[in-house]
């Protein structure tokens, strides 16, 4: 086994915040008609100065310790200098560590079960505005648009420690943050782009080759498959791997070497004179503290206890809160089978969802299914007004339509048969087809079943099996 | 009504307004007057706001007709530094970078002076982004000494200086960031404030040096720098290294001053039992002729009741080396929003490749900025960071410090402002280490964040002497205390023949 190192570098978009991170502009830059949310500061307009986001201070707290970390008494910001048309000011207004830990947070730990990530830091940062290409291949335009609507929203970075040792993990660990992120409430993760990660890969304490640009996190997975059998095989053959950044290509699914040679940059960095180091304060910290919402590891722990699941069934619905909050609101509805409850929305509800959906993180959107719906469903199963067959139409049917299961039962006459005389009447039927089976019946077990199999494939399986069952029974009684 | 209006101070203009002596109108023609006469000879104008000043002083008048109230600063004509935003009007920073440039935006010193109703009559000279000590490099050429036409008006905002100077206006606005404001004070014969780091908003000042820079007043008297101050100082939300101006308690601060609470300053006040240091390095590295005229003016102060001591400020032999480190660093990523892109000149960038573009674009700096610009990456870049700009930040702590003790055994501390006479235009011009080593005086409060004031002292071979007086931390009113004693006592305000 060749030893693999990777480490994560995630990008998250404070969208809980109104405005921007040093400015009033208004942070929700989607959908507006470009170069209107800016102002002279987020323009970098001379003489003008960033205005510290407390909320946003607040926010980037509320990640550093759900991700384990310690919040820094002291933070300062620093300028990152380096010279870019998206870059308003040619400087970006970042955190850094270099010359003594002043990020909001550091020094954190993920816990994956089998093994805990390190979380090297957290920290705030703004997002540089956009370039926008009429022609997809970036060289055939003659020109470059610029949009700085999204220039000056803040951004929570997250580094990891190179912890990871295979791709699968990881996939676990973005889960873990996501829904995470998601449970603080800081950031709306089905937005496009408000979640980015750009990762690190090398193999045998080689040298570090870094991929950006990975669009869904989806494809973090995808790209680090590739990168690590790509650096294996130049491994083989004795091929060096340089320090490089290379860029994923969403299309092709390969990592491509960046078409400007990106070399090793010096970004000058410097404390930012404009904000004044801040002195965050044990008040600041233990409000904060008092504030957080119930996160993942707490809330699975809720969910083993008060609700029996097992601990894979929790798992899945916490990894999304989405999903998590719709249970919750089904038991609420229908407190008496959380077990049922959780089954029918982790495998038949997220069996209805689009793979591209689950990319989205985006899973009930399409869907018409309501926690309302699923409880009212799984009631009749526990009531016995429809068999699990039948239930799983129903609720195919409820996704397109919205409608109550009871209610798509009634027009598809598919509620179970429980009046006697009706499954009497089959019975009947069947015992006339069937004289040779009824006759081992009496004897054999496995007849027994047949002709119950019969009187359900009759009634088109509406008849209630153990109704049935019994007046099969006390019929070959009868007859004896 | 008396003759020659542009000589008045500012107190004496708003005062004569008020009272109905003249009026705003009569007044602000008088200026725009004399700017036309002299200003051709000066070179302190960058822009005059004709219209605008007009305006303004008759809506005073009409206020003042209708029995409606005016602000503290009513009807005074103040000449704004062009490195300081006001919006819809062009504020070029003297660089070619910036020749098209109109801020969409007021400085919030600019809304401050406007809502006292102050009249902006137009923006000043000064050096490229403010480097530099002469107003040499300025891209509208120099400006030229009141006192000796021939004669550097000292920088780099040696159009505020020689504006005041020249009756051109009765105070001016200026930015200090290692002695901008003092540095022409003493050239021109004026009184010049560079405030305490935070008490005055930097919202809108096009930054230089952002941890050294302040914007502070010009004026002919200490009161005009007061009534000034009044309206400029205070916390700003639009920049969040503004404090509240309270001024820090010193060890005699109940002889000294007994505002602490106000917020406001006052000059003025006859104040007894000062403590003075007077800083051995300062004087003695000062040419005799200036060094002469600042023992006169001790002798004067000694002989009434100020207790004079010399004092020696080791970390001083730091101070140069770290302000030019930390200043270039900080200005070489300022600098480098200016790209054209979203403002600035007019350049087509139609056929260019953006690098190129870009390149072409940063050509049009001047020397002095490109030469800052570049030294400012290299002491930033990797490697270096730790053996120049690290180390620049541990001298400015060690200055900091040993400026703390000496507060407290001093009220004030004083030497001369500038170690040199005004020299010719053209004659340091080309060494850039002799220019940057008559900063060696001012560049101290900059580092130390303290309040420094230049005050007229006396003249040396016809030219101006400035003394330098600084206070602790906030100490601005022991400033105005200590400076308005002494300008009472040395009276050297006379007015230069133009």
């Amino acid at each position: 086994m060749v030893e693999v190192k990777i480490g994560l570098e995630i990008h998250c978009q404070l969208t809980g915040l109104s405005s921007k991170l040093f400015c009033p502009c208004q942070c929700d830059y989607r959908g507006e008609v470009p170069n209107t949310t800016i102002c002279p500061i987020c323009l970098g307009l001379p003489g003008t100065l960033p205005l510290l986001n407390k909320r946003a201070v607040a926010f980037a707290s509320m990640i550093s310790m759900a991700l384990g970390c310690k919040v820094q008494e002291r933070i300062t910001f620093y300028r990152k200098n380096y010279f870019y048309p998206d870059l308003p000011k040619n400087f970006q207004i970042t955190q850094y560590n270099a010359f003594g830990i002043t990020s909001i947070g550091a020094d954190g730990k993920v816990d994956l079960g089998a093994k805990s990530i390190g979380i090297r830091r957290v920290q705030l940062e703004e997002d540089p505005g956009r370039l926008i290409y009429e022609n997809a291949d970036v060289n055939a335009n003659f020109y470059t648009l610029i949009d700085y609507n999204r220039a000056g929203v803040a951004l929570v970075e997250i580094v990891t420690e190179p912890d990871f040792d295979n791709p699968k993990d990881v996939r676990l660990f973005l889960d873990k943050v996501t829904s995470t992120i998601e449970h603080l409430g800081v950031c709306d993760i089905k937005l496009d782009g408000s979640l980015r990660c750009d990762v690190n890969v090398s193999l045998k304490g080689g040298k570090k080759v870094e991929i950006k640009n990975i669009n869904s996190f989806g494809d973090v997975e995808k790209a680090l498959r590739y990168e690590i059998t790509r650096q294996k095989t130049m491994l083989i053959r004795e091929i060096e791997i340089k320090s490089e950044t290379r860029h994923w290509d969403d299309a092709r699914k390969v990592t491509m070497q960046s078409r400007t040679k990106e070399e090793e940059q010096d970004y000058k960095y410097f404390p930012e004179p404009d904000i004044p180091t801040i002195i965050l304060g044990d008040q600041f910290i233990s409000t904060i503290k008092a504030k957080m919402p119930e996160l993942p590891d707490e809330r699975k722990i809720r969910f083993l206890k008060d609700y029996a699941l097992s601990d894979h069934v929790a798992k899945v619905l916490i990894d999304n809160k989405e999903l998590a909050d719709f249970f919750e609101s089904t038991v609420k509805l229908y407190p008496s089978s959380p077990n049922e409850i959780a089954h029918w929305i982790i495998s038949d509800l997220l069996g209805l969802v689009d793979d591209s959906k689950k990319e989205e993180r985006s899973l009930l959107s399409g869907l018409r299914i309501e926690p309302k719906h699923i409880a009212e469903l799984v009631k009749m199963i526990d009531q016995n007004k429809v068999n699990r067959n039948i239930a799983k139409s129903v609720l195919s049917q409820i996704a397109r339509t919205g409608e109550m299961p009871s209610c798509v039962l009634d027009k598809m006459n598919a509620s179970l048969i429980d009046s006697e005389s009706k499954i009497a009447e089959a019975i009947d039927s069947i015992f006339e087809l069937e004289i040779s089976a009824v006759r081992d019946a009496k004897h054999n077990p496995n007849a027994m079943n047949f002709l119950l199999g019969k009187v359900m494939q009759m009634t088109r399986g509406r008849a209630d099996p153990k109704i049935t069952l019994n007046l099969i029974k006390a019929r070959l009684a009868r007859m004896e | 009504m008396p003759n020659h209006l542009y000589h008045l101070t500012a107190n004496q203009v708003t005062c004569g307004i008020r009272n109905g002596e003249f009026s705003a109108q009569e007044y602000i023609f008088q200026i725009l007057e004399r700017i036309e006469k002299v200003d051709n000879k000066i070179n302190a104008f960058i822009l005059v706001d004709k219209q605008g000043a007009i305006e303004k002083a008759r809506s005073i008048d009409k206020r003042l007709r209708d029995g409606g109230a005016v602000g503290e600063l009513a009807g005074i004509a103040v000449g704004i530094k062009d490195n300081i935003c006001i919006k819809d009007l062009k504020t070029t920073c003297a660089s070619n970078i910036l020749e098209s440039y109109i801020p969409p935006y007021d400085a919030d010193v600019i809304r401050r002076l406007k809502e006292n109703d102050a009249i902006v009559v137009g923006k000043l000279n000064l050096d490229e982004f403010a480097m530099g000590s002469t107003t040499e490099f300025s891209r509208y050429g120099p400006t030229r000494n009141p006192w000796n036409l021939d004669y550097v008006a000292g920088g780099s905002s040696g159009g505020s200086a020689a504006s005041v100077a020249a009756s051109e206006c009765a105070v001016s606005l200026g930015s200090d960031t290692g002695g901008s404001i003092r540095c022409p004070s003493s050239f021109c014969s004026v009184v010049g404030l560079k405030p305490t780091y935070g008490c005055v908003s930097r919202s809108g000042l096009i930054s230089y040096s952002n941890s050294l820079e302040q914007i502070g007043p010009l004026g002919k008297t200490v009161l005009d720098v007061v009534m000034v101050m009044n309206a400029i100082a205070g916390i700003d939300e639009n920049d969040q290294t503004t404090k509240p101006i309270r001024p820090i308690a010193t060890r005699t601060s109940e002889d000294i001053s007994t505002s602490n609470i106000s917020s406001k300053y006052t000059a003025g006040q006859n104040k007894r039992n000062i403590t003075i240091g007077l800083v051995k390095e300062l004087i003695q590295g000062a040419d005799p002729a200036v060094s002469k005229c600042i023992y006169t003016a001790v002798d004067l102060f000694e002989g009434l009741d100020c207790k004079c001591e010399e004092t020696s400020m080791k970390s001083i032999q730091y101070a140069l080396a770290s302000y030019y480190t930390i200043a270039t660093a900080e200005a070489s990523s300022n600098l480098a929003r200016y790209d054209n892109i979203r403002y600035g000149f007019d350049y087509d960038p139609e056929g260019y490749e953006w690098n190129t573009y870009f390149s072409n674009v940063r050509n049009n700096f001047g020397d002095e900025a490109k030469r800052r610009i570049i030294i400012g990456s290299y002491v930033l870049s990797a490697g270096y960071y730790g053996k120049y700009y690290l180390k620049a930040q541990k001298a400015r702590e060690r200055i900091r410090q040993e400026i703390k003790s000496l507060f407290e055994r001093f009220d004030v501390l004083i030497g001369p402002t500038m170690p040199i006479l005004p020299f010719k235009i053209g004659e340091k011009i080309d060494d850039p280490l002799k220019m940057y080593q008559i900063d060696i005086d001012t560049v101290i409060a900059n580092l130390a964040g303290i309040p420094a004031i230049s005050i007229p002292i006396g003249f040396s071979n016809s030219f101006p002497v400035g003394l330098q007086i600084m206070a602790d931390y906030m100490g601005e009113q022991t400033l105005f205390d200590v400076a308005s004693f002494f300008e009472k006592i040395v009276d050297v305000r006379r007015s230069p023949e133009i």
